[in-house]
């Protein structure tokens, strides 16, 4: 971080005493540009301090040997795989479905596309409480389609299936939304010269559109994995919290909280390492996406 | 012989305009901005469906609003040199030239030969695995052309091909231009503004004033058409930029 740099007018320099004396009259001793330079800087270290204390904190708690010896933990193990695995195939998803979801919405008009573009972006903002709930609703025993579903024999709540899909419920609209934008920047001139050279519509998308936005799409798709990484309250409420089956990372920390501070604290650790390298990635794709620009 | 016929409804005026290209004719359409030149262009690439009009080339139609005949871009079999020349920016110069050899299905046939000639031929050779942002203007302007001649089209369009090309480049690349279009032989449609361009490259021009087409005829004519605003009047514009006071765009020639 570049220090930032002081007005320092206000001191006084040998031998520039009477000329600066008569200055002083006119002008506080601190000036209002350094007053404000100082405030400032005690924001920005403030703001920086609440942002890194708390993860300082977790890797001073945490001593290598316990972090070694907490990670054999068959909760942690368990915890680890399943959160992988379910996120792995939560990002697959979206990506299969979200990609041309997204493209239809940047480059085509239909009726009733606001609406859908509304709830394509409702779990955002939605709390992932209310998410679970919804989820539960609509797929659990007695829920709109899941009672249907629990007649033929298939149930949904509290499986593994049902952490993908609260997963993908919450994680999608962060895909979404990146591939939107990404797809909506290509300048269409592009497809057009691709046409003329005798593509067609879909070698047109599969070797021009995609590639050219493909760096805004996988961003949006470290961010869709990273989200899934991090569910937690749809997935608690909708898939429970059964190690090996449901009990994701946050949900693991969250258990081992009340008996082992140490499993909670690696766990914690390892997600921790995620979001770093998730931002990591995500900068080096956005710049890339710049270069392209 | 590339003849067009549309009308449509734009945003302020309505476009009707009738043209022709014999072949190995190089036709300019010269007008101000908005006057509809891009569209027809457009019109005649499948990038654009008119309201009403026949198109048609040596003897195939590309578009017919009564049969509802509406060949697709790609069935066209044109060239189509744009004026940012939309190279793709994720591919190499020699991927660039290549791309429309590849979607013909004609790649496995051993077309890597044809792309080299033409990368050659071009003088593009030396940078082929060059990125697109890391070129030149010039180069851009060859690489597009390169591009849109690979698969020996029917029909060429360029829409101001120069433009985006400081005036020194726009100069040389010009004769350059001039040479290689005519070298294709094929009826060609070329959107300028400049007049240097219209009585260096063309054979024919055609005025276009707020969707019609006011004035049409031979290209070495030209400086007979001096009254008219677009040629000689204060909107003149890039005429000017290369030419001393007084000197009417016919006279320009001669010094080219």
């Amino acid at each position: 971080m570049a220090p930032l740099q002081f007005n320092v007018d206000f001191i006084r320099k040998p031998g520039q005493g009477h000329s600066l004396k008569r200055r002083d009259h006119h002008r506080p001793a601190i000036s209002r540009k350094a007053l404000l330079k100082l405030c400032l800087s005690a924001v920005l270290l403030l703001v920086t301090l609440f942002l890194v204390l708390p993860v300082a904190s977790l890797l001073l708690k945490v001593s290598p040997g316990v972090f070694l010896q907490s990670l054999r933990d068959p909760v942690v193990m368990d915890a680890l795989s399943l959160s992988l695995a379910t996120s792995a195939v939560t990002t697959i998803t979206v990506i299969l479905f979200g990609t041309p979801v997204a493209y239809v919405n940047a480059r085509f008009h239909y009726p009733g596309k606001e609406i859908i573009d509304s709830f394509i972006d409702l779990p955002v903002i939605m709390p992932p409480a209310v998410a679970g709930i919804a989820l539960l609703m609509a797929f659990g025993r007695m829920g709109v389609l899941g009672q249907h579903l629990n007649a033929l024999g298939f149930n949904v709540a509290f499986t593994t299936l049902a952490v993908i899909i609260a997963q993908i419920f919450v994680s999608a609209p962060f895909f979404m939304r990146q591939a939107r934008t990404s797809f909506e920047d290509v300048d269409r001139i592009y497809e057009c010269a691709a046409r003329t050279l005798g593509a067609t519509d879909t070698y047109t998308f599969f070797h021009v559109t995609l590639p050219i936005a493909q760096n805004g799409l996988i961003s949006g798709a470290i961010m869709t994995f990273a989200r899934s990484l991090g569910e937690f309250g749809a997935t608690i409420m909708f898939a429970g919290n059964f190690q090996g089956r449901t009990q994701t990372m946050p949900l693991a920390i969250y258990t081992a909280m009340q008996w082992d501070l140490d499993v909670s604290l690696c766990l914690a650790l390892i997600l921790v390492a995620f979001s770093f390298l998730v931002i990591a990635l995500v900068r080096i794709f956005m710049s890339r996406m710049k270069e392209h620009a | 012989m590339l003849e067009v016929k549309i009308r449509t409804r734009l945003r302020e005026f309505e476009l009707d305009v009738s043209l022709q290209a014999s072949q190995g004719e190089i036709l300019m359409l010269v007008g101000e901005n908005g006057c509809g030149k891009t569209t027809i262009l457009n019109a005649v690439a499948g990038l654009f469906t008119p309201d009403w009009g026949k198109i048609v080339l040596d003897g195939r139609v590309l578009f017919d609003s009564e049969e509802g005949i509406n060949l697709r871009p790609e069935e066209r079999r044109l060239g189509y040199v744009f004026q940012s020349y939309a190279l793709f920016p994720h591919m190499s110069v020699y991927d660039n030239v290549a791309f429309g050899l590849k979607t013909r299905g004609s790649w496995k046939q051993g077309m890597t030969h044809v792309a080299k000639e033409q990368l050659e031929a071009f003088g593009i050779w030396e940078i082929r695995k060059e990125k697109i942002s890391r070129i030149s203007g010039g180069q851009k302007q060859r690489v597009a052309l390169a591009r849109a001649l690979v698969t020996e089209p029917e029909l060429l369009l360029l829409d101001e091909p120069l433009a985006a090309l400081d005036l020194r480049r726009q100069a040389s690349m010009r004769n350059e231009l001039r040479e290689r279009v005519r070298a294709c032989g094929v009826p060609s449609v070329m959107v300028t503004h400049s007049p240097l361009d219209v009585s260096c490259i063309g054979d024919r021009i055609c005025l276009v004033d707020r969707g019609r087409v006011v004035l049409q005829g031979s290209a070495r004519k030209m400086d007979q058409w001096g009254a008219h605003p677009i040629f000689g009047g204060p909107d003149s514009g890039p005429m000017d930029e290369s030419t001393p006071p007084g000197v009417s765009p016919g006279n320009r020639r001669s010094s080219i």
